[in-house]
């Protein structure tokens, strides 16, 4: 076992920026707006970290797809404690058109490349909220997965995760390697220090091309159109529950 | 960038922070109270970002201080002001990533960071809270007098502490009787054997009472600058005590006391530097301690001048919001305009001191003398385009312009701000 995990990390719009839909309504206004992490993704680095710091894995390396900017997200990962990163290069059109099933053979490629023990990757990225990158990259490696994690912990080589179903919380025991999703309640994301941001500066980030790892970027998805959602309607008041009933029985809600 | 608690998950487990979040993400415009304390983190702010010419690695600490201010003090900011409340584990936690020695060298448990990085850092924490940034810049200031003047002995007995906040430092220059005119100060240090015998008081001393070290400029000389020498007073040495705990209008984060000396032993091992170096050895400490007080003043206007501009956007009058009015979106652009004028004198001085440069004390004079003059000013005029709701301590805007008031007073008068300035135009050959 390489003890080494992959955690990927994704260059998001900040989550507290107000969001613009394009005038060509043709996607959202990306130029000069503040982006970040996403925030599952935080959440999936700090559990990596957390393992390695009980000493039950080797090696964090960060990986994240896109253009230059994405080199910021994977510093950011560093000053958490990540080792080391990977930058999978990905501009122009494709990057416009890179979704769930581009990224997931990306990391399954490198997951084999890396000889990873494990993938922790966030439940979804707050702009497309997909929930499904760390669905397909376990069934393009035929590794089991354990999705919407709120608890996660090694017991030999195998994983007991806690994960947060509609009906509560299951358990399930997964052998590795394995393919890991975290969910809100994983834990707290830890504040880079200042002298681990320093230390990150030194740590090496490699670069990669997708066609090195032998991944199709082509998408099997076109985006017709992005609106902003509807404004909210005023409501209208009724009297009595009669009258509500008689509403919603207008409107064909019952 | 690091974001250390999402925040829209904290949206799930607090209401008023949803509802901004609504706000937000329903493009609605909710004429809403400004739910007090919730600062953007990340001021999106186009034209007055905080964040253009610094290096990768400068927007990284910006982008923490930013997080905690945004996360760990803002939500606080006001129960803090109104309980006067002394954050003492909020400050232990900004130590725990690097903040309580940030130009401190690091082989005794400081940053090794420069005045640069040192500005950024506390404009962007005072974006959370002004009075307590202030005070966390004034145990930086402490802690490196220490770095800078002590030995071997007492950067190692001391500075450790401090850069963990394990211990909090106080400065202890000004008295009753010698404000501005500093060098006229009373306290008196005879020496006696091994130790010096301190009688006399100190006046306004930020965190006086609840530190634990205070660095105190005394006399052991004749009169003047050049009798006075810099004494390191530890808590519980008897014959220290402590004046009651001042009212104030701002900093309320943050006690102040008068600091009584009565036949005070301090062992003589506690002196930084030679005696009649003390003097020195202040405004040494004052340079950098300028250029920390400007740039919370920075942080207090910055997010003043986006609390005004959202309520700008909000606010009905006449049938229209108040940013189609004329007289108010130039307001607003004289703001930003000053604001980033103050931003770049204060971040010039810092390189400049940084750097040992020849006009570095004149450039701190200017900076603080311009910026927290300018950023009082953006703050009141922010408060004032909050029409009678700046005026409620429900909203943010009345905080910032009671904190950064006094950055005018302290750390040198901006008159004697002036006196500084005119003395080098005046006397250079």
């Amino acid at each position: 076992m390489s003890g080494r995990v992959l955690v990927g990390v994704k260059r998001v719009i900040d989550y507290a920026v107000k969001i613009r839909v394009k005038p060509d309504n043709s996607g959202v206004v990306t130029d000069g707006v503040k982006h970040s992490m996403n925030p599952f993704c935080e959440i999936a680095v700090e559990e990596a970290v957390k393992l390695k710091e009980k000493k039950l894995i080797k090696e964090v390396v960060a990986v994240s797809c896109g253009p230059q900017q994405a080199q910021e997200t994977i510093r950011t990962a560093l000053a958490m404690g990540a080792d080391r990163g990977i930058h999978v290069q990905v501009t122009g059109k494709d990057y416009e058109t890179l979704g769930p099933l581009q990224v997931s053979k990306i990391l399954a490629a490198l997951a084999k490349k890396e000889d990873a023990q494990l993938i922790i990757l966030g439940k979804q990225a707050i702009d497309d909220d997909c929930n499904q990158t760390g669905q397909m990259t376990a069934a393009l490696l035929d590794w089991p997965q354990g999705t919407f994690a709120s608890e996660v912990s090694m017991e030999g080589d195998k994983l007991k995760v806690v994960r947060e179903i509609d009906g509560g919380l299951e358990m399930i025991k997964i052998n590795t390697p394995a393919v890991v999703s975290a969910d809100l309640r994983l834990n707290t994301p830890r504040y880079a220090t200042l002298p681990n941001i320093m230390k990150a500066k030194k740590k090496k980030i490699a670069n990669v091309n997708p066609a090195d790892l032998g991944v199709d970027l082509t998408s099997r998805v076109e985006i017709l159109r992005v609106d902003e959602p509807p404004q909210r309607q005023a409501g209208v008041k009724v009297e009595t529950v009669d009258d509500l009933v008689g509403k919603l029985k207008d409107t064909g809600r019952i | 960038m690091v974001s250390p608690f999402p925040h829209f998950s904290r949206a799930l487990f607090f209401p008023q922070i949803s509802q901004n979040l609504a706000i937000i993400y329903n493009l609605l415009h909710v004429i809403t109270v400004t739910t007090y304390g919730f600062i953007c983190s990340v001021p999106c702010l186009l034209c007055v970002a905080a964040s253009y010419g610094l290096t990768d690695e400068q927007k990284e600490f910006q982008k923490v201080a930013f997080d905690f201010a945004a996360n760990e003090m803002a939500p606080h900011m006001a129960e803090w002001d109104q309980k006067e409340i002394f954050p003492v584990e909020t400050m232990r936690k900004a130590a725990e990533l690097g903040f309580g020695g940030i130009y401190v060298q690091p082989d005794v448990g400081g940053s090794g960071l420069s005045r640069l990085d040192t500005s950024i850092i506390f404009e962007a924490l005072s974006t959370g809270c002004v009075s307590t940034t202030a005070y966390i810049s004034i145990h930086n200031m402490c802690a490196w007098m220490i770095d800078t003047f002590g030995n071997t002995e007492q950067r190692e007995k001391f500075c450790p502490d401090l850069c963990t906040m394990e211990k909090f430092a106080s400065y202890c220059l000004t008295e009753p009787g010698s404000g501005s005119d500093a060098a006229s100060l009373l306290t008196t240090a005879q020496r006696k054997g091994d130790h010096y015998i301190l009688n006399g008081s100190k006046a306004f001393i930020s965190g006086g009472g609840d530190t634990d070290v205070y660095v105190v400029m005394c006399r052991t000389g004749g009169k003047g600058a050049k009798g006075i020498s810099c004494l390191v007073v530890e808590k519980g040495t008897p014959g220290l005590s402590f004046g009651k705990k001042e009212k104030k209008v701002g900093w309320n984060s943050q006690p102040t006391r008068a600091v009584i000396f009565e036949d005070c032993a301090v062992p003589v091992t506690n002196r930084l530097g030679e005696e009649g170096q003390g003097f020195n050895i202040a405004m040494k400490g004052l340079n950098g301690g300028r250029i920390n007080i400007a740039s919370c003043s920075l942080g207090a206007a910055h997010a003043s001048v986006e609390l005004a501009r959202d309520h700008l956007l909000v606010r009905k009058q006449f049938g229209e919001t108040l940013s189609n009015n004329q007289f108010l979106q130039f307001k607003l652009a004289e703001m930003a305009t000053r604001l980033v004028a103050s931003r770049l004198m204060v971040r010039e001085a810092a390189t400049a001191l940084q750097e040992g440069r020849r006009d570095a004390v004149s450039l701190c004079s200017m900076a603080k003398l311009f910026a927290t003059d300018e950023c009082f000013n953006i703050c009141n005029q922010a408060l004032q385009m909050h029409g009678g709701y700046g005026y409620l301590k429900d909203y943010a805007v009345q905080q910032f312009v009671r904190d950064i008031r006094v950055h005018q007073i302290l750390e040198g008068t901006n008159e004697v701000m002036r006196m500084i300035i005119s003395r080098n135009l005046l006397t250079e050959s």
